[in-house]
């Protein structure tokens, strides 16, 4: 692999070199799925905090983000469900963090505009419930809420497999939010199970190109979690 | 005799058109998936970012990176598709999915359905179930009839916070089956034995 290329990095501490407290993170996976297990392994050894969070459920059942939840470094989160983050959730109640729960097509939603310029955009979920308040209305076919776009410093992703341009494959389900952060983010880390040379991933089958991801790394140890294993009898 | 959980799902299921598209809410509807008939063509949506699932995996089939919006793990039939979150619920949002199945705290007979937190003691949430009750084209709920201290869950008004207004269209209980009307519950059907005095409903909300 050509070693100046600028967007390879070595490790995930290599990656992260410039992340510092109080800054804005967003962190792709559902669940445990697809996470950036690397990154958030080398965010506990970090002295990072006073974080702003954007992520789906912020880890689950005691792994993934709540390592750093634990941790006390997060502040403040954005995440749509904490069913299954008992750490967050007693967190939320005593207010210890502050949580914003946001719809997950919302969540989405106002991910993908900061990546595609939009300021922010009108939908009926959510109107008339907790969420809404405080929020501009207007009435088309009926009652919409205004949201706006989610911004962050640096999102931290994961793929199957990615070049060393950046461009991204993911397998089944672990995409999720994780193309979307890296459109939405200033500084888009990603950790690859396979890192492979420009060309070897066929131009049809690229998820996200390159263009959105600034920093790339093979990743180690994956663990892969699974949090509910059920199979046919 | 209340129906048990594979008879309200067998009940849910006959409300689906074959050819259809259906999302399976946490918990209590996610037993639907293992009941609808192969012949009905349904593909179900799970809105972490597939359609066509099928149900659950072989044990030798089993992938950490397929699986449902309950982190279960799960297999997919032919003709199934992955997606990233926006294109997953911009198939909920655009009004793309026919029936979404959601379980339930309180429905009321505005329409109305709570089913995501109770202020000061438990918050799970809404997930995507406020996106899926304004999207999907019927929204159908799935729950217990009754709350632990034996209220019915049923109501002239929803006293937890709203998941969404004006948004419900039947309603399956182990009791019967049930469609707010904006001002009362009509009884489309009620469980074998059941009657209308077993429901603990306020009579004002039925017909």
């Amino acid at each position: 692999m050509n070693k100046n290329n600028p967007k390879v990095f070595s490790d995930a501490h290599a990656a992260l070199f410039d992340f510092k407290s109080g800054m804005t993170l967003m962190s792709g996976g559902f669940g445990l799925c697809g996470i950036a297990e690397n990154c958030i392994d080398a965010l506990t050894t970090m002295d990072v905090f006073d974080l702003t969070v954007i992520s789906n459920n912020i880890g689950n059942s005691g792994r993934g983000l709540v390592k750093i939840l634990i941790q006390d470094k997060i502040k403040k989160a954005y995440c749509s469900y904490v069913g299954g983050n008992p750490d967050l959730e007693v967190r939320m109640l005593s207010k210890a963090v502050e949580v914003e729960l946001v719809p997950q097509g919302t969540f989405s939603e106002r991910i993908r505009a900061a990546g595609m310029g939009i300021r922010a955009f009108y939908t009926p979920t959510g109107y008339g419930t907790l969420i809404a308040e405080g929020k501009e209305v207007k009435t088309f076919d009926r009652p919409c809420i205004m949201e706006t776009a989610l911004h962050a410093d640096f999102a931290i992703i994961k793929a199957q497999r990615g070049d060393t341009f950046g461009n991204l494959w993911f397998k089944e389900t672990a995409r999720n939010f994780s193309p979307l952060m890296a459109m939405a983010a200033k500084t888009t880390i990603v950790e690859v199970e396979e890192l492979v040379e420009v060309g070897e991933i066929d131009p049809h089958d690229i998820h996200l190109p390159g263009l959105f991801v600034q920093r790339i790394f093979q990743g180690k140890n994956y663990k892969n979690e699974i949090e509910f294993l059920v199979t046919e009898n | 005799m209340a129906w048990t959980n594979i008879e309200m799902a067998d009940e849910v299921i006959t409300f689906f058109k074959a050819y259809s598209s259906v999302n399976l809410g946490i918990g209590m509807p996610t037993v639907i998936a293992e009941r609808i008939p192969s012949d009905l063509n349904i593909m179900i949506h799970s809105e972490n970012g597939v359609f066509g699932v099928s149900g659950r995996p072989k044990k030798d089939e089993v992938s950490p990176t397929l699986i449902n919006a309950g982190k279960e793990t799960i297999a997919i039939k032919k003709g199934a598709s992955y997606f990233d979150s926006s294109m997953s619920f911009g198939m909920i949002r655009g009004g793309h999915i026919d029936y979404c199945v959601l379980g339930g705290m309180e429905v009321d007979a505005q329409r109305n359905l709570a089913n995501w937190m109770v202020p000061g003691k438990k918050v799970t949430g809404m997930g995507g179930a406020m996106d899926l009750v304004n999207g999907s084209k019927q929204v159908i709920i799935m729950m217990n009839h009754f709350s632990k201290d034996g209220m019915a869950k049923l109501l002239p008004q929803c006293i937890l916070p709203f998941t969404g207004l004006d948004v419900v269209d039947l309603v399956v209980t182990e009791m019967g089956i049930f469609k707010p009307n904006g001002k009362k519950f009509e009884i489309i059907r009620l469980a074998p034995n059941c009657k209308k005095d077993d429901l603990k409903m306020e009579i004002s909300i039925l017909y």
